[in-house]
């Protein structure tokens, strides 16, 4: 059963500290296991309903920035690093090599012109919570030389294949503030085919 | 393009030998639903005192230190498990520590009592490890696995850790394998062999007669990758003890030198930047400037179709030991097989075949402890126990259960833990009319590999007939 809105947990920061109200968990009793054959207890089950509360620290804006239909990466500008120059894709708040803080760059423009797919898999299993629909098409993006790394997401719209170009798209409508509002579809595809609430 | 330090690639010392004098292990399998952990533990390290001729209690007085490999406190909803172990094992008042790198955890942790037996710090030292994964259903047990990834990045897509996984089988396969069907029929030969061979052993979990076809004919897990194709989810306990020479020698007249490095990558894939490959002691500067060629696509290294974890762990492994080309030093070898691609990928990792070539391996034979091609012994056998995807995969467990059975070929006793009638009783399994002995006969060299995930921790662990060194003190 999902939860009402009145149920539902919501959290806030107030004078730097968190603020949780709604309810977090709601209690549900243990059940004995007994085994069938021999009709002796063998163990309880223990049901639990957890929320963990989570800070993106100074990935905020690149979560933030996916509901505004921006994809921002991170670039280390240190003039003594060798890795200057280097675009890291999944954001990088720090430099892995100098451990400098790293700007920020808004990479939007240049996944539209250039990304494609590095590597894919298709799978039709997933675990409980998923919330995509199955089966899932997981794609790895590579950008061009500038970007160092490979980003990890979702082909929502066509089918996958080494090489081949993709676009990305935001969730710019009721954003969930998480990697799933990024997923990309084949360069080409018309926006009206775009899932529910998925923007360029 | 990442550089690695001379400070960074040092060949690991150990400040004394150190020896495996015996190991252990319970019974795998999927689930134990009127079985606790601390019974499997138990069962682990009992057997590892019978080994030596010795009670648990006798066995128990020469320990000095504990190293627990236990990767997944949330399955167990426990935390501070190790504890509760420790204490079932009844081994207060000795310093103990859990340790945690995913696939490589059992692994992990021999590393840890192995150093603390070099160091000094102790004289006896106890490695055991265990899983327990069956205490969940199994969608949550996925979205649990899948917490072993990124939680921002990775997790919220799917919850499914074959997702983030199978990505580097499939640039493998496209790049290295071509999508041909020899290739296919490749992988599903090592399906074949380690399931076989999981048919002799009392302890697996997945003992299974099939064919090539019958791989091919699974259902698809992720493509190209199909149910038996993937390796098991198990619940078990496996252990080694390890001791400087002098305790050693106390114990049993027949240790094994052990000589044990660990090497890591990012655990998300998408993280990995691009290095030249570091070379192994048999492998010479210039042998990939071509690889790009040969292989379209593969000259991104290690890309996604490498782990340099792998290669970084043998390549200080070989040069402690002195192993210089694995397929004439070693006799015996235990790898992670998690799928039968990555199995592939770890033979060129850790240069039992050149990057590109790991197929060759099993298609010459080399890899079958009877060559199928040559009816003779064949040149390096792999996984005779049937690896991860015949025997088990229980997490904490697996690489010390590698360990354990590198140890049997080399003791010269794997048909002793294999064979007998009552064991096969006692965990309620049919021993097959036409069991055989996998001992590799004369074995006195061997390598288990210890591998995590996407391959952000890998261990390699050397163990030698102390009169058959390739390198003096
Ligand atoms: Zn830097």
């Amino acid at each position: 059963m999902p939860k009402t809105n009145e149920e539902k947990g919501f959290v806030d920061i107030i004078n730097g500290r968190y603020k949780p109200n709604g309810k977090f968990h709601i209690i549900e009793a243990n059940q004995p296991i007994f085994n069938k054959d021999t009709g002796k207890l063998a163990g309880v089950t223990n049901p639990r309903d957890m929320t963990y509360i989570h800070s993106y620290g100074g990935e905020a804006i690149f979560f933030e920035s996916l509901g505004k239909g921006k994809l921002m990466a991170t670039r280390c500008d240190n003039d003594k690093c060798e890795a200057k120059g280097s675009i890291f894709e999944p954001f990088r708040i720090f430099c892995p090599d100098c451990l400098r803080k790293a700007t920020v760059v808004d990479i939007t423009e240049k996944a539209q012109q250039m990304a494609k797919i590095h590597s894919f898999i298709i799978t039709h299993r997933s675990g409980a919570f998923n919330t995509l629909p199955k089966p899932i098409k997981f794609i790895n993006v590579e950008f061009d030389e500038e970007v160092v790394t490979i980003l990890m997401s979702v082909l929502s719209v066509g089918e996958p294949e080494i090489g081949k170009r993709v676009v990305p798209i935001f969730r710019t409508k009721d954003p969930t503030y998480t990697i799933m509002d990024l997923m990309f579809v084949v360069e080409g595809t018309p926006e009206s085919d775009l899932p529910e609430g998925f923007t360029y | 393009m990442i550089r690695f330090s001379d400070k960074q690639l040092k060949i690991p010392k150990l400040m004394r030998p150190v020896y495996l004098v015996t190991a252990g292990m319970s019974k795998f399998d999927r689930a134990f639903p009127e079985t606790r952990t601390e019974e499997l533990c138990i069962d682990a390290l009992t057997a590892a005192s019978d080994f030596v001729g010795m009670t648990p209690a006798e066995l128990k007085k020469y320990i000095h230190t504990c190293y627990y490999g236990h990767f997944a406190d949330h399955f167990g909803d426990q935390l501070l498990g190790e504890a509760v172990i420790h204490d079932r094992l009844g081994l207060d008042p000795l310093g103990n520590i859990g340790v945690k790198t995913g696939g490589a955890t059992g692994g992990s942790a021999m590393w840890e009592a192995v150093k603390a037996v070099a160091s000094g710090y102790s004289d006896c030292a106890l490695a055991l490890g265990w899983e327990r994964m069956d205490e969940v259903p199994t969608d949550e047990g996925n979205h649990l696995i899948s917490c072993a990834a990124d939680k921002d990045w990775e997790t919220p897509l799917g919850h499914i850790y074959t997702g983030y996984y199978a990505v580097m089988a499939q640039r493998y396969w496209k790049v290295f394998g071509k999508e041909q069907d020899s290739f296919r029929k490749t992988m599903a030969e090592i399906a074949v062999k380690n399931r076989g061979y999981a048919r002799m052993n009392p302890h697996a979990h997945g003992p299974m007669k099939i064919t090539v076809e019958d791989v091919t004919n699974s259902p698809i897990v992720a493509y190209p990758l199909r149910v038996l194709d993937c390796c098991l989810m198990s619940v078990g306990s496996a252990c080694g003890v390890v001791c400087d020479e002098k305790t050693a020698y106390e114990i049993t007249d027949k240790p094994l030198r052990i000589y044990i490095a660990a090497g890591s990558h990012t655990l998300r894939v998408a993280d990995r930047r691009d290095m030249t490959i570091p070379l192994l002691p048999n492998e010479t500067p210039g042998q990939y400037d071509d690889i790009g060629k040969k292989f379209p696509g593969g000259d991104r290294y290690p890309g996604f179709s490498s782990f340099l974890a792998a290669r970084v762990a043998a390549y200080y492994a070989y040069h402690m030991s002195g192993v210089v080309d694995p397929s004439e030093d070693l006799d015996v070898v235990e790898l992670h097989d998690a799928f039968t691609i990555s199995d592939i990928q770890t033979y060129e990792d850790i240069g039992i075949r050149p990057y590109g070539e790991g197929r060759d391996y099993i298609e010459s034979g080399d890899a079958y402890v009877i060559n199928p091609l040559t009816k003779k012994p064949g040149k390096l056998p792999s996984n005779p126990c049937g690896g991860l995807i015949g025997c088990m995969h229980a997490v904490g467990a697996t690489g010390l259960m590698q360990i354990a059975e590198i140890g049997y070929h080399i003791w010269n006793r794997w048909d002793e833990i294999h064979e007998p009638e009552e064991k096969w009783k006692a965990f309620g399994r049919e021993k097959p009319k036409d069991w055989t002995s996998l001992q590799v006969k004369g074995a006195k060299r061997g390598l288990a590999i210890s591998h995590a995930g996407v391959g952000s921790h890998v261990t390699c662990t050397i163990l030698m007939d102390p009169n058959k060194l390739i390198k003096e003190d």
